[in-house]
Formats: structure tokens, sequence, C-alpha cells
């Protein structure tokens, strides 16, 4: 299958656990006695990258595990143990279910506005055409710039006196002319917009480079047998860009469950829960740390926490299965043994 | 950290690209100029991703008076003293400067450790390499988002909240899993006759990883240091727990400081703005290019 060979390279940064430790290049110089010099190099090599990595990555989210159980203003010691109270309080507070929904609805609008576009301008721009790579760099452009300076920007053309609203009033539709950011019904769609600008470059890149992948062979054999442009697009790009889908989906999924910046930026503290806009993110920036509640805070991180991992787990269980490398599973060796 | 995995896989991408695209051109020096309907579909495209980062850098050029009168219009007469008074104020000068100190300090910590640990676990034999491993990897599931509660808290008892330092280890140790994970086959690409050949010439293992391992995997090395130079340079969420206060801002808090503090005058926001992304455009310009060479090499090697 040679689609795949696209997802093998672009899942390459991503494969976890079990890559690294297939293959061994330096033979095994296997003494009877410990070899004290090398354990030393080892120490000295990986001690400083394993303090850093542990004291700020995985202590933090163990003790968020911990945390999560008290009800605490964040000084001293934590001492009232409340047990699961603060995920009671979580499941019943409409707020954060709401930021859970609005969470799940950018995931389930992020994959279906941003995929077919990037598959479309992928196609075109897989055209041999002149410029392609400097269209390239421009698209990706969005991506680089800091999400703050996507959210000011972008705030600052949607409020009711911007850019927008004039350009609409100045085309002859002002009837279209909105409360692009306020207003609770088109918020959501107001994000939606801005996401899809910010991100679509990197769906267009992944998926020109999955395609540039599929032999030429293909599209010369379907030609030959009489298929127009979209219904050899239709037969062979679409089902060998498969895997790459796959991917670009699973990193889209985590990416919307886990979104903070944007939202915080446009939609601020005070707004973004009347405009339906918060997310998990936010709610756990309001309601643990603006608040000073930081057992209850660190027990919405834990929550969002095991949504991301089910959801991670249920897609690798479901989708990304099915391609043959298992790089993003890091379960390799069941892929093999299919 | 899946901002940064999303980044990494994307400039591979456009480092393929960017390598495909020089062979075809190579193969074919005859381009043809193919239909007016593709070149429409482009440039629809391009003008929508460029029209909004376009509004920011010519708002700047304009007065709030301009900008209230006509939202969406060209700068009628140009104005530079938006730009200027930005570039003279001391607030964005700090801010670029934290944020240099910030995105400069993170690569230089995030290369270094990870080169290190990259080394031992792509080239070193012993129990619990694959532990190792799987434990940064494992780092990819903990984004700054789900830590970033108690990584305050944390930060808050080591006493280095509203100090650069807070933010910049954070930030080195949630790049270090996409570092490792990029270096890994880089380093264990170097092949095995080097290292036997050094170690003829009398040079230990250390010797080796300096003279031959750090020059050698140079391309990749460039790579996961632009990550981690724009994964900070960009980084907000974490500068907005640990920083509050204005004189250690980064250009993100900046940026959102100055918008609230100046929020009537919105022609000197955009000047700000867009002042503030020059930076990392010039990189990505930059970047570009030793991308796409650094990823050709490292193909073949």
């Amino acid at each position: 299958m040679t689609g795949s060979q696209a997802s093998t390279m672009t899942a390459a940064p991503a494969s976890s656990t079990s890559a690294g430790t297939e293959r061994t290049s330096v033979p095994a110089r296997r003494s009877p006695r410990p070899d004290w010099r090398k354990r030393g190099e080892i120490a000295l090599l990986t001690g400083p990258a394993l303090l850093v990595f542990i004291s700020f990555v995985i202590f933090p989210v163990l003790m968020a595990a911990f945390y999560g159980f008290f009800k605490w203003n964040g000084y001293g010691w934590p001492s009232e143990f409340v047990g699961f109270d603060n995920y009671v309080l979580m499941m019943q507070d409409g707020n954060f279910r709401a930021a859970v929904g609005t969470n799940f609805t950018i995931v389930v609008l992020s994959l279906l506005m941003q995929g077919p576009i990037a598959i479309l301008f992928a196609l075109l721009l897989n055209q041999k055409i002149r410029g392609r790579s400097l269209i390239r760099v421009l698209i990706f452009m969005p991506y680089v710039i800091a999400e703050v300076v996507v959210g000011t920007g972008w705030s600052l053309m949607l409020q009711d006196a911007g850019a927008v609203n004039s350009l609409l009033e100045k085309g002859g539709l002002g009837a279209l002319q909105h409360s692009w950011i306020a207003d609770p019904s088109i918020a959501i769609w107001s994000l939606m917009i801005i996401i899809t600008w910010k991100y679509i470059g990197f769906a267009v890149i992944l998926m020109l480079a999955g395609m540039q992948s599929i032999p030429e062979e293909l599209y010369e054999a379907a030609a030959i047998d009489g298929a127009g442009f979209w219904k050899s697009q239709w037969s062979i790009t679409l089902p060998l860009l498969g895997p790459t889908i796959r991917i670009w989906a699973f990193l889209s999924i985590i990416g919307s469950l886990q979104l903070f910046d944007l939202v915080n930026i446009i939609w601020g503290q005070y707004i973004a829960a009347t405009a339906g806009t918060s997310t998990m993110a936010t709610y756990m920036y309001q309601n643990g740390h603006l608040a000073g509640n930081y057992g209850y805070g660190n027990a919405v991180a834990v929550m969002l926490f095991l949504i991301s991992l089910v959801v991670a787990l249920v897609y690798q269980r479901f989708v990304l299965r099915r391609d043959t490398d298992g790089a993003l599973t890091g379960d390799s060796k069941k892929g093999r043994r299919r | 950290m899946t901002d940064a995995l999303k980044t990494s896989v994307a400039i591979q991408t456009v480092g393929r690209n960017g390598r495909l695209s020089l062979r075809a051109r190579r193969a074919a020096s005859g381009v043809r100029w193919g239909s007016p309907g593709v070149y429409l579909l482009a440039i629809v495209l391009i003008t929508i991703c460029i029209t909004p980062v376009l509004y920011i850098v010519i708002g700047g050029f304009r007065t709030n008076s301009q900008i209230t009168t006509d939202p969406s219009g060209w700068p009628a007469p140009w104005q530079f003293v938006n730009y200027t008074d930005v570039l003279a104020s001391g607030e964005f000068w700090t801010a670029m400067l934290n944020s240099t100190i910030s995105a400069v300090g993170t690569t230089v910590g995030a290369v270094g450790l990870g080169v290190m640990a990259s080394y031992v676990i792509a080239r070193y034999d012993f129990g619990g390499k694959g532990l190792l491993y799987s434990l940064f990897a494992a780092g990819l599931m903990f984004p700054v988002t789900v830590a970033i509660t108690p990584l305050y808290l944390l930060i808050r008892n080591l006493g280095l909240v509203n100090n650069l330092a807070g933010i910049v280890l954070p930030q080195i140790a949630f790049a270090l899993p996409t570092t490792i994970i990029i270096l890994v086959p880089f380093l264990r690409a170097i092949p095995k006759e080097l290292e036997e050949a050094a170690s003829i010439d009398g040079a230990s293992r250390l010797g080796f990883f300096w003279r031959m391992v750090v020059p050698l995997s140079l391309p990749g090395v460039i790579t996961v240091g632009i990550l981690a130079f724009i994964g900070a340079w960009n980084g907000y969420m974490l500068p907005l727990f640990i920083l509050s206060d204005p004189s250690q801002f980064t250009l993100p808090l900046g940026v959102q400081n100055f918008a609230s503090q100046y929020s009537v005058d919105t022609a000197r926001v955009l000047a700000y703005t867009s002042l503030s992304m020059l930076p990392a455009l010039l990189f990505f310009s930059l970047f570009e290019r030793r991308i796409v060479g650094g990823l050709t090499g490292a193909v073949k090697g």
C-alpha cells in the first residue's frame, strides 16, 4: 500500500513507545561485570533531561490527581480531603457540561470543515502549476503566527464596528451584519472560522504530502481506462490518502479538546460562557486558577486529561488500527501480527 | 505538546514537499501554466489566508479616526506614527527582550538536553532503554493544558513566579518529547563504522559524541531547535499563568496587555500586534529554506 508510506513518514515524530526500542544500532558489549564507565556516561547524559522532564511534566500531572481530591485554595498543604466531591460538583455544573459540549462541537466541526476543504485545496495545489512553493508558504503562514496575534486581529475585525461588518455594508449586504463575537448563536461559528483559518494550512500541507507519495502510474493507468479527473481522484487519491487523513484527524481531535488560547484571547474570561464558546481549558482557568480554587482546578485538569485519553484510545482502537504501521498507537507488534 | 508535534509533522512534510517539488521542477523544466481555473482558486485561497494579516499590518498605518469612520478602508494618508510610537516605547522592547530570552533559553536547553538523552537512547545498549524512550514519548499525551494548574503551584513553590526561568524550565520539559522523538532516528542513522573508526583512533564515546555526533546530527538539531524556538516565542498559556508582572511579559502577553490597555487606540494596537508577529514571520521565512535543506540531508543519511 503506497499511500501508507506517507503516513509512516508523517507519523514518525508521533510514534510513541515501541518504535524506539525495535532496532539497536550499537552491538551489545556485554561483560560479566557491570561497565561502570558506561553507566556513568548514561547517567551523565540522560540525567539532566530526565530531571527536568520528570519535575515539570510527570510530577505536576501526578500531583493534579492528588490535589483534585481536596478543597484547597493553593496555599499551604492541602488538608481538607473531600474525596470525589470536586468531580461530582463538576458533573453538576451546567457550565462545565456546556464546556465539554463546546469541545466536542469543535472536534466535529473541525473535522467536517477542515477535512474536505483541505483535501480540495491539496488537490488543487497538487497540480503542476507555477508558484506552487510560494503558495504553500503563504497558506502555511497563519499556522506560524502566534495565537495571540490571530486572536487580537480577528476580534478587531469581527467586533460590531469592525472591518467585517463594514465590508458587508459596503457590499450592500448590510442585512448580514452580525454581532459576530457576542451573539451566542453565531459565536461558535466565528470561532470555527478562525480555527479553520489558523489551522487549514497545516491540514493542506499534510494532505499534499500524502498525495505526492501516490505513484503517478496509477493516474496514468486510470486515464488509459478512460477515467476523468474527478473519477480518478475519487477512486485513487481518496482511498490512498486514508492513512494521512486518519492521522490528521487524530491530531485535530486532540488539539480541539485542549483548545484554550484562541477562546481565552478573543472571548476573555467574562464573555466566553455567555457566548457559549468556553472550553474545558478556559473553564479550568476561570474556575480553578482565577477563582483561587486549586483543588477544583486540578480536578478539572484530571478530567480534561481523562477525556482526551479516552478519546485518543477509542480513536486508536477503532480508526488508526486500520493502518498497518501502527506508528501512532505504538502498538506495532499487534500491527505486525495481523 | 500536541502543537509542537503538529508543527514538526508539518515541517517534515514541508521539507518533503520542497524536496519533491525541486525534483519535479528539474524533471520538467518547462512547466505548463495549466488551466486558469486552478489559478483563480489558488488566488482565492491565498487571499483568504493573507487578508487578516494584511488587515493588521495596514491597519497600523491608519489613524483611529480613519478606522472609526471606515473600519475596512485603506490608509489615507499613510500614518507612520503608530509604528514609531510602539518602536519608541520601552514596553515593546521589554517584551521583545523577554520573549527572546525565553525562546533562546528554551531552544538551547531543549536541544542540549535532548541531544544528550537521544544519544543514549539511540546508541547505547542497556536495560531500561525502551522504558526511557517510552517515558519521554508518553510526554506527548501530557500537553501543557493538562499540566498547567499543578505546574503553576510547583513554580510558585520554587519561587519562580514572575521569573523568566519559571517559563523556560517547563518549556524545555515540554519540548523534550518532540525533540527526542525527532532526534533519535537522526542519531541512529550515523553509521556504526564511524564510531568504530573513532574508537580505534582513541576517541572515547563522549569524545565521539562531541566531535562526530553533534556535527553530523546538525540538520535534526536545527529542526528541533526551530520547533522549540517557535513554540516558546508563540507560547501563551504558560506565561499567562506564571507571569503577572508587566516587566516580565513576553510578546504574546504584551500584545494582550497592550490591547486591553489601549482598547480605544485600535490603530496602535494593530501596529503593536504586527510588529510582534514580524520576528516569527522572519524566522519562518528563514527556517523554511533551512528545513528543506536539513531534511533532504537527513533523508539521505
